[in-house]
């Protein structure tokens, strides 16, 4: 079995090195940001910081006094769009999957041809749609639109399809009605499913970059990524600072995925092979 | 006729259905119908938007615009990179991954990272070590390999893109793969051992024809993932497409004509139109490329 080793060996090497290469640029953002601005300019290359400080991180909150508002607005506005989504989309799909009624099949065709559409060509007349109703540079307008989502009311119709029926005709026997089954019923029974779309959702609007750019034009309802972008511009040789703000960005997603990381390769299962 | 309780499970049914037909009708219905309108119009938009009937005009101006056939060339190249080294990648770190080795789990974790973190984050991390002393070119030198202006140069600023992108999609495409490969059976492995095959044998000739779905699926995805790209090409060059259009994608083209010039916005909706038709068709050819192949 000498050969088979030296194969394991060789697949090792292949995942350390992969791994290295992988974790190198986080690596160099997170020491960088405990620079001071002297090592930065120097260009002198150590991941441990000579004179480790916090400074940079006390500086974009306090002399960027917007940050804080764009770090506000990127969780408020990721965190109500993935409550809607996870009702609307579980409302949607649940009654694809379990209710009868006239022109169910037409509604399903169109959810799928929805998803065929590349969503560039929507963004010009959705900003004209936001600009007549008045939504532009508001949280609703960064919000509702992206309110449902039809991949995912794909995957909670296969979800609930593959739901036993039992359950809710025993509810339905308890008394309770089409509403209360579902909230307290089939809800609490679909979290896994909820789960995988919770992190699918939420980083969908926490790293979207393209939508609040064109949205968005006031500073006070800039994201984390546009304000991130505003700051390069301004503190273009700085990036002890900028490469602060990107860790602080970061962090969230980090938290939300140590949570949920179990769901994350199953709902990678369920969006993938069709 | 409907029985009364067939009624009311079909009101129940539209009840459910209704916030998100409601927002998939303005938001995504109604807008598709409003840009056929847009692509054959001039836009003007001083106070309300006024529009002024061009029939297929926009389609055509397409062919002897220069900065179009520009920013379509860049993109194709791109894709034709990408999508390729990033799905052989995938396939390899996924296959080396399932080999029951020890530390799977951690090395999941790790290559995870780059899915988890969003674009303008990678990408200023990436600007950073692109720096001219920065981190990048400092092992170059170190290795005795020239060094580069990543971003100033117009030669290599398209390149430093794909480098991050490879490394950046990669490894969520291996998770993808991870699943499919767990759905093999060890049957298969064990008849081909028996018949004396190799690592490498086993590899090309039961691996790969049994992710074909899969690798079907990764490649579709990466297809227009790679076609629609924006953010990091606008981050890099500060929404120019710089320097001299060398990272000026169809996309971040569209965006310029639509938000950032007057009077383009309908040729930016129609350039839209048509960067989805050559999405949709990029994608058929591939289906049914990959159909024909799987009938061996």
């Amino acid at each position: 079995m000498k050969k088979r080793t030296a194969g394991r060996k060789a697949l090792y090497v292949i995942l350390v090195v992969y791994a290295i290469i992988t974790v190198i640029p986080f690596l160099w953002a997170l020491s960088s940001s405990f620079k001071t601005l002297g090592e930065i300019v120097s260009g002198s290359i150590n991941f441990i910081p000579k004179d480790f400080t916090l400074d940079n991180y006390k500086q974009i909150f306090t002399r960027e006094p917007l940050f804080g508002r764009w770090l506000f607005n990127s969780l408020f506005i990721a965190t109500v769009g993935t409550l809607l989504n996870l009702l609307f989309n579980s409302m949607a799909g649940y009654a694809l999957a379990r209710l009868s009624f006239p022109g169910k099949k037409s509604i399903f065709l169109m959810i799928l041809a929805v998803l065929m559409i590349p969503f560039q060509v929507t963004l010009i007349p959705n900003f004209l749609i936001l600009k007549e109703i008045g939504w532009l540079n508001s949280y609703q307008g960064m919000i509702i639109p992206g309110a449902v989502n039809a991949t995912f009311i794909f995957m909670m119709r296969q979800f609930f399809i593959n739901f036993p029926k039992e359950v809710e005709e025993a509810a339905a026997i308890d008394g309770l009605g089409r509403f209360g089954t579902f909230f307290r019923i089939v809800l609490p029974l679909a979290k896994p499913a909820l789960a995988a779309q919770t992190i699918f959702v939420f980083m969908a609007f926490w790293n979207d970059f393209m939508r609040p750019l064109i949205i968005l034009s006031d500073q006070d309802m800039f994201t984390l990524p546009l304000g991130l972008n505003s700051f390069k511009g301004q503190f273009i040789s700085f990036w002890n600072y900028i490469m602060a703000a990107s860790m602080v960005f970061t962090l969230p997603i980090i938290v939300l995925y140590a949570f949920f990381n179990r769901y994350f390769v199953k709902g990678i299962k369920f969006t993938g092979d069709k | 006729m409907l029985s009364k309780k067939d009624r009311r499970e079909a009101g129940q049914g539209y009840l459910f259905l209704l916030p998100a037909l409601l927002v998939l009708g303005v938001f995504v219905i109604a807008p598709i119908l409003y840009a056929v309108f847009l692509s054959f119009h001039k836009v003007e938009l001083i106070g309300g938007a006024t529009y002024e009937f061009r029939g297929l005009d926009n389609f055509m101006k397409v062919t002897f615009d220069d900065r179009a056939i520009i920013a379509l060339k860049n993109t194709g190249i791109y894709v034709a990179i990408v999508v390729p080294t990033q799905t052989f990648l995938a396939l390899v770190l996924a296959a080396s991954l399932n080999a029951g080795l020890k530390g799977q789990k951690f090395f999941r974790i790790v290559y995870f990272l780059p899915t988890l973190t969003s674009s303008a984050v990678l990408t200023l991390i990436f600007m950073w070590m692109y720096n001219q002393n920065g981190l990048i070119n400092y092992v170059l030198k170190f290795l005795n390999l020239p060094t580069y202006n990543w971003i100033g140069d117009p030669d290599v600023a398209l390149i430093a893109i794909m480098i991050m992108n490879i490394w950046a999609t990669a490894p969520f495409f291996m998770v993808i793969y991870l699943a499919a490969l767990q759905d093999i059976p060890d049957s298969h492995y064990e008849a081909a051992e028996l018949d004396g095959a190799g690592p490498i044998q086993k590899f090309w000739h039961i691996t790969v024809p049994n992710l074909r779905p899969v690798t079907s699926f990764v490649v579709i995805m990466g297809l227009i993932g790679t076609f629609q790209l924006f953010d990091q090409s606008y981050i890099f060059s500060g929404g120019s497409g710089g320097p001299n259009n060398s990272t000026l994608t169809v996309v971040l083209l569209i965006y310029q004509y639509a938000f950032k010039t007057l009077g383009t916005m309908g040729y930016a909706t129609a350039i839209a139109f048509m960067l989805a038709i050559i999405i949709l068709v990029a994608t058929l050819l591939q289906r049914k490329f990959s159909k024909e192949e799987s009938l061996y």
